[in-house]
Formats: structure tokens, sequence, C-alpha cells
């Protein structure tokens, strides 16, 4: 049985002069310890989803099941990352995942909370910023707070809500890395579902994307499968024949949403049908001339 | 250099300016003494601040001490009550709706209009001006208490709720640190309105302390003693403003 399970999940929201159906008739599971990205423009609904997988919002219609329990409101064994830090500034950097730590922990002492948040932050690279105020650390550095928040409650699920969104390109890139290394290894790995714009992020991170396809109202595209190995690296992902299949498949099936045409649509389908034939032509390409020098 | 000896001389002469003003108004009103006579006239309570000649004939530094004392009960009586009340009007938007009028109509009493129904509730001068200076002093600190809670932004309610923090460590770990530097301009703003209520309530209720002895000399037709009065008023007010201010960065900075 799936760990999360949502079904027929739609969400709408009241505006100037009407309703904005955000979501409709959304379905989608995830396994235990599978991580999910779910990919899609801004505006596209990826937050609203998140929202409703976390518990901070109700759906109108539909059901969501974690752990086969239906959700009721935010689960104590959830983590989450947000876009935008959302660190306490007048509490140091050690503090804050203290903050998370005492309250995932109440039975623990002071003191063990102080240190389990500061191997979760050395975890994270920041062992010498401890005593440092978020006014203090670059955006990179908080980010990592806030990840090192997430993962010292040792969570059984994760959501991470376009967490490296805010930063800049080169930043996002190593902790891109951080991330995929601190979420991948392990046997008991952390259930995860992120968010995010970027394909490239979501083939490095996940094991599955789920394209969201904009609306209004969105829906969810038929999830694609990154049975690519772990651990992975942004370097080595850039020449993998598999990571580029795959990224073509996100991104055709995401303009062709986009478009909305048809037309388009049997566009972005004739595209992967070249894609197909050409990867099978070099295949046999190649079979060909050692064919020829076995002869 | 040139610029920090111009810094300390624009000043200098404004004083000068105004003194210059006051010497003219002087000659043109026979009962108003000028500098050089108010001068004489005080120097005594000036040069010997810490003297007590009797009950009403003390240095100013003594008379000063009086007024002060009975500024800081107030004072503190009045933000014991508006801090908390501002916190919960803050958070409940229902609890505003119920007491704003209330509130709105309360504000623009004077201390004056407040003193004289503080003697008929407490008999006694003292706790009707301790009285009079809470009412007086309290909104500014409600006010702005309440406005810094309705402006915590909505990232640090998130936190509250994502981490599932209780209500006591929400409050003593995101509400008052977040609403302190608004608190804090509420502190300053009652303490001037503070300080004002006092001279009122001690001419009223002939106490001793500055506003008492302004009075005094008043009814005693020395009015250079006004004059010494109405300066040792403005210049504590203004030290009072300042070191709040002081208080009020070094939060800002911490």
């Amino acid at each position: 049985m799936p760990f999360i399970e949502v079904s027929g999940v739609s969400k709408s929201f009241p505006i100037k002069g009407g309703t904005r159906h955000v979501l409709q008739n959304v379905s989608l599971s995830v396994e235990q310890g599978e991580f999910v990205a779910i990919v899609g423009s801004m505006g596209s609904g990826k937050s609203t989803l998140l929202s409703l997988l976390a518990g901070l919002t109700t759906p109108d219609a539909g059901t969501i099941r974690i752990g086969g329990e239906p959700l009721k409101g935010i689960r104590r064994d959830a983590a989450f990352v947000f876009q935008n830090y959302s660190l306490l500034p007048w509490l140091t950097a050690l503090e804050n995942v203290r903050l998370a730590v005492g309250a995932a922990f109440p039975e623990l002492s002071r003191d063990q909370q102080r240190s389990r948040a500061q191997q979760t932050l050395e975890g994270v690279g920041l062992g010498n910023a401890l005593a440092r105020r978020p006014g203090q650390l670059s955006g990179g550095m908080r980010q990592r707070v806030a990840i090192a928040r997430a993962l010292a409650t040792e969570p059984q699920v994760m959501f991470l809500g376009e967490p490296l969104g805010a930063l800049d390109a080169l930043t996002r890139e190593s902790l891109q890395g951080e991330l995929a290394r601190l979420c991948g290894e392990g046997d008991g790995r952390v259930t995860t579902v992120m968010i995010t714009n970027s394909v490239d992020e979501a083939i490095l991170l996940s094991d599955r994307i789920v394209p969201i396809l904009p609306g209004p109202p969105a829906t969810l595209g038929t999830p694609i499968e990154v049975a690519l190995p772990r651990p992975r690296s942004a370097a080595l992902l850039a020449h993998d024949d598999e990571a580029a299949r795959v990224r073509t498949h996100v991104i055709a099936t995401l303009t062709a949403a986009l478009s909305g045409t048809s037309r388009t649509r049997k566009a972005a389908a004739a595209m992967r049908q070249h894609e197909a034939e050409s990867s099978e032509r070099k295949a046999t390409e190649m079979t060909i001339p050692a064919a020829e020098e076995a002869r | 250099m040139a610029k920090r000896v111009i810094n300390m001389l624009l000043p200098l002469c404004g004083i000068g300016l105004a003194l210059l003003v006051w010497w003219g108004a002087s000659m043109a009103v026979p009962d108003l003494p000028s500098p050089a006579r108010t001068w004489e006239e005080s120097k005594i309570y000036i040069l010997e601040p810490m003297a007590k000649r009797g009950e009403m004939d003390q240095g100013m530094a003594r008379l000063a001490y009086y007024s002060l004392i009975r500024v800081g009960r107030g004072f503190l009586l009045g933000i014991v009550i508006a801090t908390p009340l501002g916190f919960l009007l803050g958070v409940s938007p229902l609890l505003t709706r119920m007491f704003d009028p209330i509130m709105q109509v309360l504000r623009p009493i004077s201390p004056l209009a407040w003193l004289p129904l503080g003697l008929v509730v407490f008999q006694k001068s003292e706790p009707a001006a301790m009285f009079a200076i809470a009412i007086c002093s309290m909104w500014p600190t409600l006010i702005n208490t309440a406005v810094g809670v309705r402006a915590i932004p909505q990232d640090y309610w998130n936190v509250a709720k994502v981490l599932r923090l209780s209500k006591f460590t929400t409050f003593t770990r995101i509400i008052v640190p977040a609403t302190l530097p608004y608190m804090f301009t509420g502190y300053r703003l009652s303490l001037g309105i503070a300080w004002l209520v006092i001279v009122a309530s001690e001419m009223l209720t002939g106490t001793p302390g500055v506003g008492g002895f302004l009075w005094q000399e008043y009814n005693s037709l020395v009015y250079a003693h006004i004059l010494l009065a109405i300066l040792t008023i403005g210049i504590v007010g203004f030290a009072l403003d300042r070191l709040m201010g002081m208080a009020e960065a070094k939060l800002r900075a911490a």
C-alpha cells in the first residue's frame, strides 16, 4: 500500500468575481522511501498541491491518506523546507534547529536537544556557523539551516516547497548536490515530495517525476520514472543518455500542455517517436559494423 | 573637522536666537522676566540642587526627583496594564472590534479631565496622580503592541504551525521577540505622555515636584521661577526620551 495516497482531490479558492479552480481530480501515490518531484511552472498549482499534502489546507473534494490514515492537519512526523527559509532572525542557527528538535522531542533535555541540533548542522556543513544569526548567513547557508531543521526532527515524510528557488544559480547547484546526498543515502530513506520548476533538479534528486499540467484547473500528467542509479551527480547526469531521455520526455509533456492545442501535442508525440527511433537506429548502426568486422 | 565644528555651532546658534526672542519678549511685557533676571533669581535652585529649605523650597534636582518617582510609578502601572492587553488585542480581531470604539473615545481625554475622577475614586492625591498617569499614558503602548502583533509576518506564524510549537513557545519565541521593537516605541511615547501628565497633576494637586513648584511660584508672583520650572520640565523630558531611545536602539541592534 502506498505511503501517501491522493485520490480525486480538487481545490478551489474564492477570488474577486468568482472562484479559481486550482486543482481538479488530482490523484497521486507515493511509496514509502520514494522521492517524488512535482514539476511545473510558476502558478501551476504545485504549491497548492503541496499545501494539501502537508495538511496546511484541506481539499474541497477527494481524499488524502498518509500511512493508511486520512490526513488531519500537519503530521507529527512530517518536516518542511520552504522556499523562503522561514528562520527566526533573533535566534542563532543552533537555536533555530534546537527549537524544532525541542518541539519534536520534548522528552529530551535542553542539552540533548542542542547536541542533536549541532550534529545535524554539522551534517549540512555548518559546524562553524552555529552561533550565527540568519542575518549573518548567506542565502545558501540559511537554506542549509532550514534543511538541517527539517532533518533534525527525524521525519517520516518531508515536504520540500521549491527549496532552492530563492538561491542564485551557482549556490543552487551546490545545494542540489547536498540535498541529493542527504535525501538519497541510507536504507531508511525519508519519503519525500518536492515541488520544483527545474527539470534537472528533479532528475538529480527524485525517483519519479510527476508533471503538473497547467489549467486552470491543473491536473497531473503521467508520472515518469527516473531509473538512474544513486549516488547521482550533476556532472554525470549531463552526459547520461537515460537522463537526457527523461528530460526530453518531461519537457515535451510540459510544453505540450502549455500550448494546449492538439497540433502541438501531436508534435510532441512525434518528437518522442523520433527520439525513440533515433536511439534504436543508433543501436542497430553500432551493431552492423561490428557484424561486418566479424565477417 | 570643520563639519563637526559647524554641527556643534548650529544648535548653539538656535539657542542663542531663542534667548534673543525671550529677551525681546521680556522687554515688551513688563511682568515677563528677562533671561538675565531669571538666572539671578533662579540660580540658587540650580547651584544648590539638593538643598531642602522647606516643603516647596527645594533644589531643582530634589524636585525633579519627586516628579520622576511619581512618573515612574504611573508609567510602570500603565505599561503593565497596556502590554498584555496589547497582545490580546493583537491576536484577536474579535476583541479588537469589541473594544476599539471604547479605546478611541478614551484616548483623547486630557489628564486634566481624569484627575478629578481619580481624586473622587481614590480620595488622596498620590493614587489619583498615579491613576491619571497610567490611564493617559497607556494608549501608545497598547496600540503599538497590538500593531506589532498584527505586523508579524505570516512566515513566522507558518514556522509555529509547521514545527507544531506549543502556545507558550509561540508566545515567548515568536510573538514577543517580533513585537519588541513596536513595544519599545510604545513605551517611549507613553513615557513622554506620562511626563506631561505629572506636571499637570502636580499643578492641580499641589504636591511637591516640578509642577507643584511651578504653580506655587505663579501664585507667589515669582515669575522667574515659572520659567525655571518650564526649562527644567523640558530638559528632563528630553533626557527621558533620549534614554528610552537608547534602550530602543540597543534592542534593534540585538
